[in-house]
């Protein structure tokens, strides 16, 4: 749609910061070109100061990232741990996902936005994401700030602004950027990084502890309601920059919070590897509602380019009486890697796991959740809903286990695919494992094709093609929307309307 | 109104409609009579558009215009409503959202203004109250779950906020019991009005006496064979088809001995 427009734009960007254009970018602008092949002659190892690490993965890159970020020695050391056990990995196979093999040494590692004046507000936000928001029926100031949610805006890695954090701060909340946090609270990311998530769990995750370049953290202590939506914004900007964000969320005894992410993407030429990390802790008594969209650039019509997104994502719920819940819109990215997952450690724990993934074209979605029952009367509830169109392929894979010491406890999974069209996929492969007598997972699936009928039943009320069928779609997912904050259930609904956008007809 | 000349229309290959001339004026109540899988069916769904019915001959005029070569929404917003024998379910899709959503569609293509929800709420209440449909209905998911005789009354209801030009019936009577036939048919009568038309696809003569029709055409296989007043469907009611075919027609004779079962 916009393509002409995001080319042109990226053009311009990449003039400013001319080390982030590549020779494939296929710009036919010279002069640009010229700059790029003169800046890159010269390398970083003179011009450091690029905000770009050079191509490829060694120790040294991982430590020009942590040095970069003036990082602590404990933080250089976990890096440099994971980036050993990671050259000691193989990237998985298992999923049913079909990829070219990644060159990881061709790929940057870091790369910040140049630093422009300190924001004042939220208006200095480039426009070009605002747009991307105003499509979608969301200005990011108006309706987020307004709306009372705190807004971090993240793009390319690095936080360039935070909103509402005052009032946060007087509540004693944390929450800004995972790099302030390595510098304002070490004692907490000490405490809490890596123990949810740890760096030998699998390929992505040791590759994202070794290089991630920022994220969000955010903490809040016993007893406090978080009285607004945290909210993050991704975006991937710098071409061929592998992505690497890392979030933790921990919310101490008896505290609440709710966090949103929302991820656009303009076009690419461009495979883009994205694997990100987020781990959630959450202690007695206390609630973390996470929930995404994602909308990464799916890849053209044929198939070519959009983001491949490997991330790995995982609650602990440590206490008794706590609960996480996961609820994710996945309408993006060509691969979608993803199994955002609760270990329910503590006694009458809860997990739960709402997700819609739609695949349109020739996307690829692996995803589904991992809920691991280790306390006693722990509970937890997967609501999956998968929609294929086109040549998309549509796999949920879920794991429920049940532990030894998980007396009573409870799995309830529903997993339901639509398809539209006749060339696409959905598959389902529910794993389950009991070890205890007294617990029970229940599972139930259903496949349907949207129906000719439904479509012509609409119809012939005066409802369009296109709102017929996101009518339609949207009714399937009602169940998954309901468990989004308000404005967010809003925002997904579109946004299925727009991904299939000429998937039917 | 309605002018259809030597429609001739396929599913799957098979020829089910074989030439049918009918001509309904404003304000006229026309009513279809004939033996199961005669094609009365196929022929509401070839006039509201059904992509699985293929016309192979024949014309069809609305309004004057021709009306096959428009999509189904937009002869719905030009004012073609069918009553399904068998309404389709929208599972999470709620019948009020639905409702809303089909007459601003309407509404918009005809250069109305959309409502809002609270004129559409008030517009709703009195309609749910004409076709005495439980309120509760209103909230459900489209169809889900419906009785039998819950969703003809929801289809009468949609039938009155939508208040379309043709209506056409399809059996609606059939699984309703007295007292709803009684108030589904005041619904029916509530609406017409000079302008609009209504063709009803019954297989009871009972229905007609609610809805008094001006005209009655009897499908046997594919084709009209008779066409009469509304005495012709007592007359109906009284020697079944076959009685009907007994009287000379050949085809009628062919066509009832081939396919046709008094019902
Ligand atoms: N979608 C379809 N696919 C295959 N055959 C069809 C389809 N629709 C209709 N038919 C066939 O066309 C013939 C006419 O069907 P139609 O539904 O029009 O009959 P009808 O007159 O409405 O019957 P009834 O009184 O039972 O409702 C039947 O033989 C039916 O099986
Ligand atoms: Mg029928």
């Amino acid at each position: 749609m916009r393509q002409g427009q995001d080319a042109m734009d990226d053009a311009t960007n990449a003039s400013s910061i001319p080390v982030m254009m590549d020779d494939r970018d296929g710009s036919s602008d010279d002069v640009i070109e010229d700059r790029v092949q003169q800046e890159y002659q010269w390398g970083w190892s003179t011009e450091i100061e690029a905000d770009l690490a050079p191509k490829g993965l060694n120790e040294n890159i991982v430590r020009f990232i942590s040095e970069k970020k003036g990082e602590p020695e404990f933080m250089l050391q976990w890096r440099l741990k994971a980036y050993r056990h990671w050259l000691t990995m193989r990237e998985p196979s298992w999923a049913n996902v079909k990829y070219p093999p990644i060159d990881y040494q061709d790929a940057y590692y870091y790369a910040a936005p140049k630093k422009k004046a300190e924001l004042q507000s939220l208006d200095e936000v480039d426009p070009e994401l605002i747009r991307t928001f105003d499509k979608l029926g969301i200005p990011l100031e108006e309706q987020k700030v307004l709306a009372g949610v705190a807004v971090d805006a993240v793009f390319d890695s690095v936080s360039v602004a935070t909103t509402f954090k005052s009032k946060l701060a007087e509540m004693g909340v944390v929450f800004g950027s995972f790099s302030e946090a390595v510098h304002n609270h070490p004692d907490l990311i000490r405490k809490y990084l890596g123990t949810v998530v740890p760096y030998t769990d699998n390929f992505f995750a040791a590759l994202n502890s070794a290089v991630f370049s920022d994220g969000s953290f955010c903490y809040v202590p016993k007893g406090v309601r978080c009285p607004m939506e945290l909210s993050t914004y991704f975006r991937i900007n710098a071409q061929n920059t592998g992505q690497f964000e890392r979030t933790l969320i921990v919310a101490d005894e008896g505290a609440y919070v709710s966090y949103l992410e929302g991820c656009t993407a303009p076009m690419r030429d461009e495979n883009q590897l994205h694997a990100a990390v987020v781990e959630l802790v959450a202690m007695d008594n206390a609630e973390i509602k996470y929930s995404t969209v994602q909308n990464w650039y799916p890849g053209d019509k044929d198939g070519k380019g959009g983001i491949y997104n490997f991330v790995t994502k995982r609650g602990a719920c440590r206490g008794v009486n706590s609960k996480i819940s996961w609820t994710q819109v996945e309408t993006g990215s060509a691969i979608t890697w993803k199994y955002p997952g609760c270990i329910l450690q503590g006694d009458n724990s809860v997990g739960e796991f709402y997700s819609v993934a739609l695949t349109n074209n020739w996307q690829q979605a692996d995803t589904g959740t991992k809920m691991i029952h280790l306390g006693k009367n722990t509970r937890s509830t997967i609501v999956s809903k998968g929609i294929s169109a086109g040549q998309g392929q549509n796999t949920y894979r879920g794991l429920v286990q049940m532990m030894k010491g998980a007396t009573n406890a409870r799995n309830f999974t529903q997993c339901d695919s639509m398809l539209i069209g006749d060339k696409c996929g959905a598959h389902t492969f529910p794993y389950i494992e009991v070890r205890n007598s007294t617990a029970q997972a229940e599972h139930e699936a259903s496949t349907s094709k949207i129906g000719e009928d439904q479509i012509f039943y609409c119809k012939q009320r005066g409802i369009g093609l296109e709102d017929a069928v996101s009518m339609i779609v949207n009714g399937f997912c009602k169940e998954v929307f309901r468990e989004l904050p308000m404005e967010f259930a809003v925002e997904a609904q579109k946004l299925l309307g727009v991904s299939l956008e000429g998937s039917v007809g | 109104m309605l002018e259809i000349r030597d429609l001739h229309a396929t599913v799957e290959g098979k020829e089910i409609l074989r030439g049918i001339d009918l001509a309904v004026k404003v304000g006229e109540v026309h009513a279809i009579m004939g033996p199961n899988g005669s094609g009365k069916s196929t022929l509401a769904q070839v006039l509201a558009g059904h992509p699985a019915y293929v016309v192979t001959k024949g014309e069809v005029l609305y309004q004057g215009k021709n009306l096959l070569e428009l999509q189904p929404e937009e002869r719905a917003q030009r004012g073609i409503f069918l009553a399904f024998q068998y309404p389709v379910e929208i599972p999470g899709v709620s019948n009020s959202y639905f409702l809303k959503a089909a007459l601003n569609a309407v509404r918009k293509a005809q250069g109305l203004e959309e409502l809002d929800a609270i004129d559409f709420l008030e517009l709703v209440k009195d309609k749910v109250k004409l076709v005495e449909l439980p309120e509760a209905l209103l909230h459900r998911p489209v169809n889900e779950g419906f009785s039998g005789g819950e969703k003809k009354r929801n289809e009468i209801f949609q039938l009155a906020v939508l208040e379309p030009r043709l209506a056409i019936l399809d059996e609606t009577d059939s699984g309703l019991d007295i007292d709803a036939l009684r108030i589904v048919s005041q619904g029916v009568n509530r609406l017409r009005r000079p302008g609009n038309s209504v063709l009803v696809v019954t297989h009871y003569q009972r229905l007609l006496n609610y809805i008094v029709p001006d005209c009655v055409h009897v499908l046997v296989n594919g084709r009209i064979v008779r066409s009469g007043s509304k005495e012709l469907a007592l007359e109906l009611e009284e020697k079944g088809y076959d009685g009907i075919a007994d009287e000379g027609d050949e085809t009628v004779a062919e066509a009832a001995q081939g396919e046709a079962r008094v019902v």
